[in-house]
């Protein structure tokens, strides 16, 4: 990049190409910025785009957090009252219908998190092991594979909404009414089973990603690797252990943890799965965290909830990523 | 380097931009004006059998508005499930539509708020006067002892559809008048697939306007006379385990019904699964769902006992729809106008006969098209045993926490778990201390 070395020349008038200094490696510079200045100037742009579009409706969500903000105030929330940490007491007073209701909606997604981590990732890794070798189809399969990813989160959902319906759903005819498997149909969009329908369409639409980042892995494995192994007698479940998940782990361990933060923050699944009201069984934090502040019209105490997510996804994040890679530079000693 | 100059001039013009973005974010205090005379927003509710349909009906009226006054109404139609989220976020923003349909239980919630003009004598006379509209429906527009937040635009009120067919085939001879009656038909009804009763299991709407009035049947209510919640207060908690017990213990009410959330009880009645439906004015919208006019009646909706009346005798909600206009507009004189141009009488008559709701303005109501045997039973029950939601700035809360409840209730009652009078009681207490958070 020319603006790295510009600093080392000596400044020329502004009419030369920069053409022309290709090759001769010694570019001019047009005006005086000291040399450290330029890489900041470079990212300032990204900076301050990263500033406004994600700080600072973070700071304003913590500010919040600390107001009693209400529907008295929300027309101009500048004059509501502070709060202090009234709104973090009432959200983790688990004694407290608001606390229980988020310890109980916090267990339920964690539930939810690992559940849907997990299976994305299992048939997410088993799709794309079936799948290395070139075979008739392949490039059919993977496409089709694709599809939920592809398609629009809303049109997606709402389409597993009506499957799983319990007068006309094809969940229920397929189950009941061809298979005999239940005595009476059962609904999966309200009570118990809405936790099992919610992990599956998380599931269905996310083990494609998953899909898609292990494959691009694979590719990087030498096939030599496996040509040797064959040679020295391995089979196939020797190799997938001693050779692919060895040489996928710095993939899996981004992608694991970028999983969980989707699942684990997905609002998008269970507002369109459940609508206005998400069963006690299928309700997930975010939603929850949304309903709550406007059930009772306090963003001051959804804000607080928030922030406690948000805090709570940092420990996880730094947790995982320091036992990763603790454990990796272990396995690479 | 040029590169480096370009670079620069996007991060300079970055900067002003980021500046520029930070300092527009404004606040919401504005009180309005008439910068803008030409132009309106409307955010109208949907009233018809879909936003489309909506879109349909009031176009040619705002065509009409916009030939006498020159100012052009921008029409957006929203649905339900989004409506109050769209006015809290356009109230919290300051930025929204200049006039706006709002669920009149609404209004004493979005009063306190400060975010709709408030109508003093001045603005009544600007639209007409207040003496236009029937009391009953301005009992439902803001917190008794102040200024109305909106003005009534169309009224409503439950009736008790049934199915003259699936009636006579089970050999009943008149609609119910009590609920012991009505579970007695219900069970007539129910058997082969098709049930007494349907119910809109999943609508947080729907389950508190029933339960509001069966627990004003029990005597009981949801707040106390300073706009506590008193949910569960024995009245509140006998009434919402008699509507559940339609579906949990008489088992009139298919348990498919506690997922309706989208007006399949509608279809369903409509279809003739259900032969009974509580409902505000569905007969237009049966006609959509291609049910001929001669296959339903309607009838005043049960109570507990004698006749419809005040007190416990009450039978049906004030329901309806207000017209509010935002404090913030920049239009205030033309929303003005356009509040007088729709509750004026001839729009009120053709509004009203369109989604075949009541007009709430007297001398609208008189018109010959409003005295079919639909209207004149929502119309009498209106006049007569109509009791207005409470007009308290908890009541959207009340809707947002004990809706829920009742949705849960269904699910235990669906599931086929017993619905006792504890469970509800449970329920309500969470729903109430919800309230408190």
């Amino acid at each position: 990049m020319a603006a790295t070395t510009s600093a080392t020349a000596p400044s020329r008038e502004d009419g030369s190409l920069p053409g022309s200094a290709r090759g001769r490696k010694k570019p001019r510079r047009s005006y005086s910025v000291g040399r450290g200045a330029v890489p900041y100037l470079l990212v300032l742009p990204a900076i301050l785009m990263e500033l406004l579009i994600h700080l600072v409706p973070m700071v304003v969500g913590v500010v919040m957090s600390f107001k009693e903000l209400t529907q008295f105030y929300i027309r101009n929330w500048g004059q509501a009252p502070g709060a202090g940490l009234r709104n973090y007491r009432v959200v983790v007073d688990v004694n407290g219908a608001v606390g229980s209701a988020l310890l109980h909606s916090f267990l339920i997604t964690c539930a939810f998190a690992v559940l849907a981590v997990g299976f994305s990732w299992l048939l997410g890794i088993t799709g794309a092991i079936l799948m290395q070798d070139t075979f008739r189809g392949r490039g059919f399969l993977r496409a089709l594979f694709m599809t939920p990813y592809a398609l629009p989160v809303y049109a997606s959902v709402i389409i597993w909404a009506f499957m799983l319906q319990h007068d006309n759903g094809l969940v229920n005819h397929v189950l009941h009414d061809q298979l005999h498997l239940t005595s009476k149909p059962a609904f999966w969009l309200i009570g118990g089973n809405s936790f099992i329908s919610v992990v599956v369409v998380s599931v269905w639409r996310n083990w494609p990603f998953a899909l898609l980042v292990i494959m691009a892995g694979l590719q990087n494995i030498p096939d030599e690797l496996y040509e040797a192994s064959a040679i020295d007698g391995a089979g196939i479940w020797q190799q997938i252990r001693r050779i692919t998940m060895p040489s996928l782990r710095p993939i899996n361990r981004v992608l694991v943890l970028v999983l969980f933060l989707w699942t684990f923050n997905d609002f998008n699944v269970p507002y369109v799965l459940f609508g206005q009201s998400a069963p006690p069984a299928g309700d997930l934090i975010s939603v929850h965290i949304y309903q709550a502040s406007f059930h009772t019209w306090n963003f001051g105490s959804g804000s607080a909830m928030s922030v406690l997510m948000l805090l709570f996804l940092l420990v996880v994040t730094a947790a995982y990523l320091a036992v990763t890679s603790l454990s990796n530079r272990r396995s690479n000693a | 380097m040029r590169r480096t100059r370009i670079t620069a001039a996007i991060a300079a013009i970055t900067v002003a931009t980021a500046a520029l973005t930070a300092c527009g974010g404004g606040t919401a205090t504005g009180n309005g004006g008439n910068k803008s005379p030409k132009t309106l927003t409307y955010w109208a509710s949907n009233q018809g059998k879909n936003l489309d349909d909506d879109k349909q009906k009031l176009t040619p009226e705002l065509q009409k508005f916009e030939k006498q006054t020159g100012i052009h109404v921008k029409l957006e139609v929203v649905g339900w499930p989004d409506l109050l989220n769209r006015i809290l976020t356009a109230a919290s923003s300051g930025q929204g539509p200049d006039v706006l349909n709002i669920g009149n239980t609404w209004s004493a919630s979005l009063q306190a708020t400060g975010a709709l003009l408030p109508f003093d004598d001045g603005n009544f006379n600007a639209i007409g006067g207040k003496q236009r509209f029937v009391a009953s429906a301005l009992g439902s527009t803001g917190a008794a002892g102040k200024d109305p937040a909106a003005v009534p635009l169309y009224s409503l009120a439950y009736g008790l559809y049934y199915n003259k067919k699936l009636f006579k085939d089970a050999g009943i001879a008149n609609p119910p008048a009590t609920w012991s009656e009505l579970i007695t038909d219900g069970k007539k009804l129910t058997g082969g697939g098709k049930y007494g009763l349907a119910i809109e299991g999943a609508n947080n709407a729907e389950n508190i306007h029933h339960a509001y009035i069966f627990a004003k049947q029990h005597g009981g209510d949801f707040f106390d006379a300073a706009g506590n919640p008193t949910f569960t207060s024995p009245g509140a908690v006998a009434g919402v385990k008699q509507f559940v017990d339609f579906m949990a213990s008489d088992k009139i009410t298919a348990a498919g019904d506690a997922e309706y959330a989208q007006n399949q009880s509608l279809e369903d009645f409509a279809k003739g699964k259900a032969g009974m439906l509580l409902w505000q004015a569905a007969g237009v919208q049966l006609a959509q769902r291609g049910m001929k006019a001669d296959d339903w009646g309607i009838a005043p909706v049960p109570v507990q006992s004698g006749a419809p009346g005040q007190g416990t005798q009450v039978d049906t909600m004030v329901a309806g729809i207000n017209l509010a206009v935002f404090k913030n507009t920049q239009n205030r004189d033309g929303a003005l106008k356009f509040v007088k141009f729709m509750t004026s009488d001839e729009e009120q008559k053709i509004l009203n006969g369109k989604y075949g709701s009541i007009p709430p303005v007297t001398s609208a109501q008189s018109d010959p098209q409003f005295s079919n045997p639909e209207q004149t039973v929502l119309r009498q029950g209106l006049a007569k045993s109509a009791v207005a939601l409470p007009q308290v700035a908890k009541e959207s809360q009340f809707e947002d926490v004990v809706g829920p409840a009742l949705k849960d209730l269904f699910a235990d009652a669906a599931a086929g778990r017993p619905v006792t009078d504890d469970s509800v009681r449970k329920r309500l207490e969470k729903a109430q201390q919800q309230m408190a958070g």
